[in-house]
């Protein structure tokens, strides 16, 4: 086994781009569960959302990437208001089954041949690169040192990412500080005594479900940067993958979800460059592609340990889970 | 008990509120809430169905009758969080009818729940700055910058802790609101509410699971309420504090008002006594269960 490269890999993961995107799609997700108490199951969607809108501005409208952020950024909004709007005023479960229903109804009109001109169906997007990479202000070149060795376009997703990550960030925690803040922690404990006391909780729903949405395709941006568009990431497991980084950390604090997804993403690449090493040179009795699922079954039971014992995740404050309903 | 405790002297009670003969529907002299024709109900269930009910500005009404007669739904109704099968209602010469709660809440009428609603994981004085109106601070743009809000914040602050101290939950303003005990939780939605600063405070079941020394100083204080110039419509079950504090009496038994009146004649009214107070409102409750007569209680 060759520890050096699995090493290498796992420490090259802490800033990957797959890790940035969750990073982003975790703190939408925090602002939705955790801050707002909105149980959205769909947070994959809003990623494909801004993926995609990213790529298609790029490919089929020829627009500057900086566009294609506005665009998925936009397209988010739009989708956070259609989802919103009738789902809202109901019980918070009822949004938790129309998030994931529209997740799948998004990805399988992405997926579809009808729209292969735009979407590239099954294929995907990819080759939109041309924009984004001529405004790299990074001149060519190999940089960094030991497993954070990349190139200039390497690094330049990276730094827009982490950027990105930073200011999102520091969106989340002014916002929770303020006000309007203390207003959406009191929807997610009890709507109706918030509204009792005057103030609109469907507005507030709404801007808090437009708001991580934002977020949410900010990640799936992030996540198509480097390379291309595939229909295969946007599936419901991957809304599953953001809340496990998401409970890991702690839904409502503001780096519990980026050390969320830095503590998956890290796990994840150390399983995934493990497991099959085990496999082949025969500590584990499985093959070696047997062993790169069997990371997926340790998310799963990872997720299940969290939300039972520690659903306040590692952040999160230890007061809270002795009030845990 | 605390030696610090003073009797307070007995308050007067509003009187003259009602013009015409007493009799369920009564005009007021000036009435803040005027109901007409409402009607709520469930399935075949007929919760609330009232001709007409008016209650009377700068004073405290009462709202009796027994378990089920439509009380909370009445208040629901009136504050927006049920709608109606029919009828109209208005607030302070507005009209309530289709208004949703929080803009009920807004024009200056405030409601407390049965079931208490702390906002369990917020601080005793995150609940309490909540209920202040008008925020900058919950403008979302206007949110990001504390320039805009700091300052409020800071009287608003100030106000919530006075209120605290009032309620005697100022020792507790740094824990959740998870943590207090059902009767704290109770003084605290009720400190909470008076934070909008309400023209008409209705409260269901104040009392209900505070204990005896406690209620004495809660009905002080909702005879504060009265005299900082508020209104108050209140539900409850026991008898000598609707005597104590009440100006008015409403009663309800199966969705309809069956009786009102100052206390002291409404529970002379055999429809009320037969309805809610059965026949031995005055006793002790021994002598009603049997366990000893009349006679020992004297
Ligand atoms: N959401 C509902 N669905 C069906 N029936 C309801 C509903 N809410 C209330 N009811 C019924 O309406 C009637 C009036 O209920 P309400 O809660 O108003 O009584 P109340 O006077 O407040 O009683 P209590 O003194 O016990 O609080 C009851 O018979 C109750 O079962
Ligand atoms: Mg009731």
């Amino acid at each position: 086994m060759d520890w050096g490269q699995i090493l290498s890999n796992t420490a090259s993961s802490l800033i990957g781009p797959a890790t940035i995107a969750y990073a982003l799609a975790a703190i939408g997700l925090s602002v939705h569960f955790g801050y707002a108490g909105l149980i959205n199951m769909g947070i994959a969607g809003f990623m494909a959302i801004g993926a995609y809108g990213y790529a298609i501005s790029a490919l089929t409208f020829g627009l500057p990437w900086w566009a294609g952020f506005l665009v998925g950024i936009g397209a988010s909004i739009v989708f956070a208001l259609i989802l919103g709007i009738p789902t809202l005023r109901l019980r918070g479960d009822y949004l938790a089954i129309v998030t994931i229903a529209a997740a799948e109804v998004l990805r399988l009109l992405f997926l579809t041949g009808e729209f292969d001109d735009v979407t590239g169906s099954a294929d995907g997007l990819s080759g939109y690169h041309a924009s984004f990479r001529a405004a790299n202000p990074i001149p060519d070149g190999t940089y960094g040192f030991g497993p954070w060795t990349y190139n200039a376009n390497g690094w330049w997703v990276r730094i827009l990412g982490i950027a990105i990550v930073a200011i999102v960030a520091l969106i989340v925690w002014s916002l929770m500080r303020s006000p309007w803040g203390r207003v959406l922690k009191g929807i997610r404990e009890d709507e109706d005594a918030v509204r009792a006391l005057g103030k609109n909780v469907f507005a507030y729903k709404l801007q808090a479900l437009m708001l991580g949405g934002v977020f949410g395709a900010l990640g799936g941006i992030v996540y198509a940067l480097p390379s291309a568009v595939n229909p295969g990431v946007y599936v419901t497991s991957l809304t599953f993958f953001v809340y496990t980084a998401l409970l890991l950390g702690g839904a409502a604090t503001i780096f519990g979800p980026i050390l969320g997804s830095v503590i998956f993403w890290v796990l994840q690449t150390f399983l995934s460059n493990v497991l099959p090493a085990l496999a082949t040179s025969g500590i584990l009795p499985v093959t070696s592609t047997q062993a790169s699922t069997l990371r997926f079954v340790l998310v799963g039971v990872i997720l299940m340990l969290i939300v039972i014992f520690s659903p306040q995740g590692i952040l999160g404050n230890k007061k809270e889970l002795t009030f845990v309903k | 008990m605390s030696s610090d405790v003073t009797p307070n002297a007995p308050r007067p009670k509003s009187t003259g509120l009602h013009s015409g003969p007493i009799q369920p529907g009564v005009a007021k002299v000036d009435p803040i809430i005027v109901a007409d024709g409402i009607k709520r109900t469930f399935g075949g269930l007929t919760a609330v169905d009232v001709d007409h009910l008016e209650v009377p500005r700068h004073a405290i009404t009462a709202l009796i009758g027994p378990n089920g007669a439509g009380k909370t739904t009445l208040f629901n109704l009136l504050t927006g969080f049920d709608k109606p099968d029919a009828g109209t209602w208005s607030f302070d010469g507005q009209s309530l009818s289709g208004k949703p709660a929080y803009r009920v809440a807004r024009m200056g009428q405030v409601r407390t729940f049965q079931l208490t609603k702390a906002l369990g994981l917020l601080t005793v004085l995150e609940n309490m700055k909540l209920g202040a109106k008008e925020q900058t601070g919950e403008k979302f743009w206007l949110s990001l910058f504390p320039g805009f809000w700091r300052r409020q914040e800071a009287a608003i602050e100030e106000k919530a802790r006075e209120l605290l101290v009032k309620f005697k939950l100022d020792a507790k303003e740094a824990d959740f609101a998870a943590s207090l005990s059902g009767g704290q939780r109770k003084l605290l939605e009720m400190a909470r509410a008076l934070m909008t600063d309400p023209t008409l405070v209705m409260l269901d079941e104040p009392m209900a699971g505070v204990n005896p020394a406690l209620t004495q100083s809660l009905l002080d204080k909702i005879l504060d309420l009265k005299d900082e110039g508020m209104t108050v419509l209140f539900v409850e079950h026991d008898m000598a504090m609707v005597r104590h504090i009440a100006d008015w009496v409403v009663v309800m038994a199966e969705g309809r008002i069956v009786a009102e009146g100052p206390p002291a004649d409404v529970m002379q009214n055999p429809a009320v006594i037969d309805a809610y107070l059965g026949a031995h409102q005055e006793l002790d409750l021994g002598v009603v269960t049997g366990r000893h007569t009349a006679d020992e209680v004297e």
